[in-house]
């Protein structure tokens, strides 16, 4: 009996040789079991060496193994071989970034945005540890808790149309955070993080297409976050125009 | 942060509130004035319901009806053209979208003043 076996087409890239990235197609063992993470391993292994990605985990929690796979960014961990029978498969960086070589991409973008708004607990004032922690009712940590499920694996800035015309759009992860961190009842930092998200390039870029929500592999809905918060900051606005003198959430 | 850079939380209110009316009122009048009317289904004389019409709360009521979308429409429109890529015209795609929902406004404030 022969081996079943399936063709990945990937995208190549080579600084310094490649004018521009070009596909290599290549012919892996088809297992049921296997995603297309494992096919990209196992091309690097047994067939070609030099072939350059992102990975870690293998169980869709570190964020760093998404690709576009058939022109739709996936998580490649949990992207199965089987769900694409008989082929080909396309794999290619994801899309919107710049592409350093083969399927990394550079992450400075989004690793600059997501520091911007300020993605940890501010506090005005910090207790002292000896006053133990800060509590929480179950209902406090639902409010926040599906935000919080971000991974960074930045699948939602490939998506996003916003982010591939505009490329200082804020995005939807680091709008997300932001909010996961507005919500929290533990933080005070909402007036620290507004003035990124109240930016014309903040919430007010987005045009809710909805993509990022539909890619999220943990079920994050940031499209949710960025309406919400351009509810809050049209309510700023509008407390702003009718208190002049202080009128603030 | 109370002064603002941007006027989009105006346009944006303006655009919800449209998108409000044109979802849940709007289809009520296509339903009567557009349907059950026309077809017979029931009978409102022209001259009721232009007396309707001329009470001032019902002229408030139309005013929103008709003046809010037409803001839903200009917000929509505007992004629609930049998310095709004209980018680079966006002042005046703003100034033309925005510019026709005002028009429309005062359209609409003139013909119900006329009422």
């Amino acid at each position: 009996m022969t081996e079943e076996t399936m063709t990945l087409e990937v995208t190549r890239y080579r600084p310094g040789h490649d004018r521009e990235p070009r596909t290599e197609s290549f012919t892996v063992p088809y297992r049921k079991d296997w995603v297309v993470l494992d096919a990209l391993n196992h091309i690097k292994d047994r067939i070609d060496g030099t072939l350059s990605y992102r990975w870690s985990c293998r169980m869709g929690v570190c964020g760093s193994c998404g690709m576009m796979v058939n022109g739709v960014p996936k998580l490649t961990c949990a992207a199965f071989l089987r769900d694409y029978r008989p082929g080909p498969i396309r794999v290619g960086p994801l899309a919107n970034f710049p592409v350093i070589r083969d399927l990394v991409i550079a992450l400075d973008d989004f690793m600059e945005k997501l520091r911007r708004v300020k993605p940890w607990i501010i506090r005005a004032v910090e207790k002292p540890v000896a006053d133990g922690e800060y509590l929480q009712t179950p209902a406090q940590l639902d409010a926040y808790k599906q935000f919080s499920m971000c991974i960074n694996c930045m699948l939602c800035y490939a998506a996003c149309p916003v982010y591939g015309l505009e490329p200082a759009f804020v995005g939807p992860a680091a709008i997300a955070l932001a909010y996961r961190y507005n919500l929290d009842s533990r933080d005070e930092g909402y007036r620290l993080r507004e003035p990124v998200l109240s930016e014309a390039v903040g919430v007010w870029e987005c045009t809710f297409v909805g993509e990022c929500s539909v890619v999220c592999p943990k079920g994050v809905d940031p499209a949710a976050a960025i309406q919400r918060s351009k509810l809050a900051g049209a309510t700023d606005w509008l407390l702003s125009m009718i208190m002049p003198w202080g009128g603030r959430r | 942060m109370l002064t603002r850079k941007t006027s989009e939380p105006f346009w944006w209110l303006l655009f919800a509130a449209g998108g409000m009316v044109a979802a849940l009122l709007v289809p009520v009048h296509l339903l009567v004035q557009g349907l059950a009317v026309p077809l017979g289904w029931t009978s409102i004389s022209h001259a009721r319901m232009l007396a309707l019409a001329a009470q001032p709360l019902v002229k408030l009521y139309l005013f929103a009806l008709i003046a809010l979308p037409l803001y839903h429409w200009a917000h929509r429109f505007r992004f629609i053209l930049e998310d095709l890529g004209l980018r680079g015209l966006r002042t005046p795609i703003a100034l033309l979208s925005y510019g026709a929902a005002v028009l429309g406004t005062v359209a609409t404030l003139w013909v119900l003043w006329r009422i």
